[in-house]
């Protein structure tokens, strides 16, 4: 992976005019043992509709895990939930060996400072321009100087290939591409610990597919950085990370049976033995076609 | 199984609504909490005093006047009738210092200000920016509502002074101008009848109708529903439960401000 991740790399600098030297210097993050992040028996309901049941994961430092599973199968509710934006129903979250669910409000406040988020939409302040975006991270945690402040922005801007010319102008002015790198941006200017994707490249072309993809690997390089991808996409699942975990939509499972139905390699999901997972991998509709017009003729009558 | 259905539905009606009023309550609470312990950030506040207060101030000018001029329209022919048209300035002004000039301002605030309020946090929830502040480590509360809502405090008063100067000389300018009313017995009466209490109460009051508008309309926009469609009903509700509660802090506040008054001064008490 490391070798096609530099062959990547190489290309996206030349597509972006990324000083490739400072890329290629960057060495790979060593993973440790102990989790960063813990997840331990994790159950999540929204007005009495389970979403999330009996979630366990462990995500040693260092490590990048894919996320994988159908629309509405909580993906994102688990990806909130690890930074404290979904509370569980039920279990806890542990980051660093502290129970993110047992601190005040200042606490987390300041533990959320240690990671960076990047929303399905980006999620860019609309009232502030791109530069303004990309400091707030730095005006809420952070003692730079206004100068200083511009210099980080303009390092992460040009970091995700974006010119100084977008500095001053709104998202809206911006293509999707380009607002998923200003998110992109904003997320890292705090050089967080752990990064999380809510589906970093749906909506774009496939080359700026790929250009996400290839901006989480470098960022994986150059940062150490532990990071939590939720995705659809099985190229990104294939191309960034280290383990793929795929969960699967509650509505269509049996009360004993375990939610998440894949946990290891991504090489792996290709001779997976599950039906399920095999299907998902080669995006088939198999059966469910029928199911969805067995429901829908079921509801008309 | 139509009557356990129903007692079911309603139980649940009555938790949900339990359950909202506690959480509204918890955001009211936050939000003090927050204003009192730590100012808004200077960027975050001067935008909200000019949404509120500058851009208001026209259309609560204007509202003003033509309830001022209505007023004295309305009821110039029934004081004729009794010979007491000279005392018409001192109910319009009455009438205009101690509700309607607070309620006027209250209700332009909430159908100008506070709806805008709801309609963009909406927005800011619905696209996930809220969640966004809160992953970056600011809170929501103390980013988005504290300014707001010192901004409909500090400027509410501003508005009702507004709103009370106009339809007073809305008022005057119609009934001297126009229905001939002699412009000496106007003002002798209009000094007779409104005091100082007058004029401070209507202020009091609008301190409590700015905050309502801007709790309210903040916890809409808060707890919007998903899509256009929610941000849309959140903009209106918000709306619709600022003036009602406007109305109903209205009439309590205007209570309590009476007992004050009768314990302060019982002998005006008994003159009027």
């Amino acid at each position: 992976m490391t070798g096609v991740a530099s062959g990547g790399l190489v290309s996206l600098a030349s597509y972006l005019q990324f000083p490739v030297a400072v890329m290629q210097s960057a060495a790979p993050v060593p993973e440790s043992d102990s989790p960063l992040v813990e997840v331990r028996g994790l159950h999540v309901s929204f007005d009495r509709q389970a979403v999330l049941r009996d979630i366990n994961l462990a995500i040693p430092r260092g490590q990048t895990v894919a996320v994988i599973g159908e629309s509405g199968c909580g993906k994102t509710v688990l990806l909130k939930t690890l930074i404290g934006l979904v509370r569980p129903t039920q279990g806890e979250v542990w980051f660093d060996e502290r129970n993110l669910q047992a601190l005040d409000e200042q606490e987390l406040t300041a533990q959320r400072a240690r990671f960076g988020f990047v929303f399905q939409t980006a999620a860019l302040f609309d009232s502030l321009t791109v530069g303004q975006n990309v400091a707030f991270p730095l005006l809420q945690h952070s003692e730079a100087t206004p100068d200083e402040r511009q210099q980080s922005v303009l390092a992460r801007l040009a970091e995700v290939g974006l010119p100084d010319s977008v500095l001053n102008k709104k998202p809206a002015e911006l293509s999707g591409g380009m607002r998923k790198r200003v998110g992109l941006a904003r997320a890292l200017v705090m050089s967080p610990e752990v990064m999380l994707y809510d589906e970093p490249t749906t909506g774009l072309d496939p080359i700026m597919g790929d250009i996400i993809n290839e901006l989480i690997l470098r960022t994986r390089r150059s940062h150490p950085v532990t990071s939590v991808i939720v995705t659809h996409d099985m190229l990104t699942a294939h191309k960034v990370a280290d383990r793929v975990v795929m969960i699967y939509p509650l509505s269509r499972l049996r009360d004993d049976e375990p939610q998440v139905i894949y946990d290891g390699p991504p090489e792996g999901l290709d001779h997976c033995e599950d039906r399920r997972v095999a299907q998902f991998v080669r995006g088939e509709a198999g059966d469910r076609l029928m199911e969805l017009r067995e429901e829908i003729d079921g509801r008309v009558s | 199984m139509a009557v356990p259905n129903a007692i079911a539905d309603l139980g649940g009606f009555v938790i949900d609504a339990v359950a909202a009023v506690g959480d509204a309550a918890l955001f009211a609470w936050r939000t003090c909490w927050w204003m009192l312990t730590r100012l808004p950030r200077r960027e975050t506040i001067f935008p909200n005093l000019y949404q509120v207060g500058v851009l208001s101030l026209p259309v609560v000018a204007l509202t003003g006047t033509f309830i001022g001029m209505t007023l004295a329209v309305q009821m110039f022919f029934q004081f004729r009738e009794m010979g007491l048209e000279t005392r018409l300035g001192g109910v319009i002004n009455m009438s205009l210092v101690r509700e309607l000039g607070p309620v006027l301002a209250a209700t332009m605030l909430a159908g100008r200000v506070g709806s805008a309020m709801a309609a963009e946090l909406g927005t800011m929830r619905v696209t996930e920016q809220i969640d966004a502040l809160s992953a970056m480590g600011a809170n929501p509360i103390h980013y988005l509502v504290v300014p707001r809502l010192l901004a409909c405090l500090l400027l509410i008063p501003t508005l009702t002074v507004m709103a009370d100067f106009m339809g007073v000389a809305g008022g005057y300018f119609y009934s001297v101008a126009v229905l001939g009313i002699d412009k000496h017995h106007y003002w002798i009466n209009s000094q007779q009848y409104v005091g100082s209490y007058d004029f401070l109460s209507g202020l009091f009051k609008s301190l409590f109708f700015g905050a309502t508008i801007a709790l309210v309309s903040c916890y809409r926009g808060f707890h919007c529903d998903p899509g256009a469609e929610g941000v849309g009903r959140a903009a209106t509700e918000s709306f619709v439960i600022s003036f009602v509660m406007i109305l109903i802090l209205d009439l309590f506040l205007g209570i309590g401000i009476n007992s004050v008054y009768y314990v302060l001064w019982p002998e005006g008490a008994k003159l009027l």
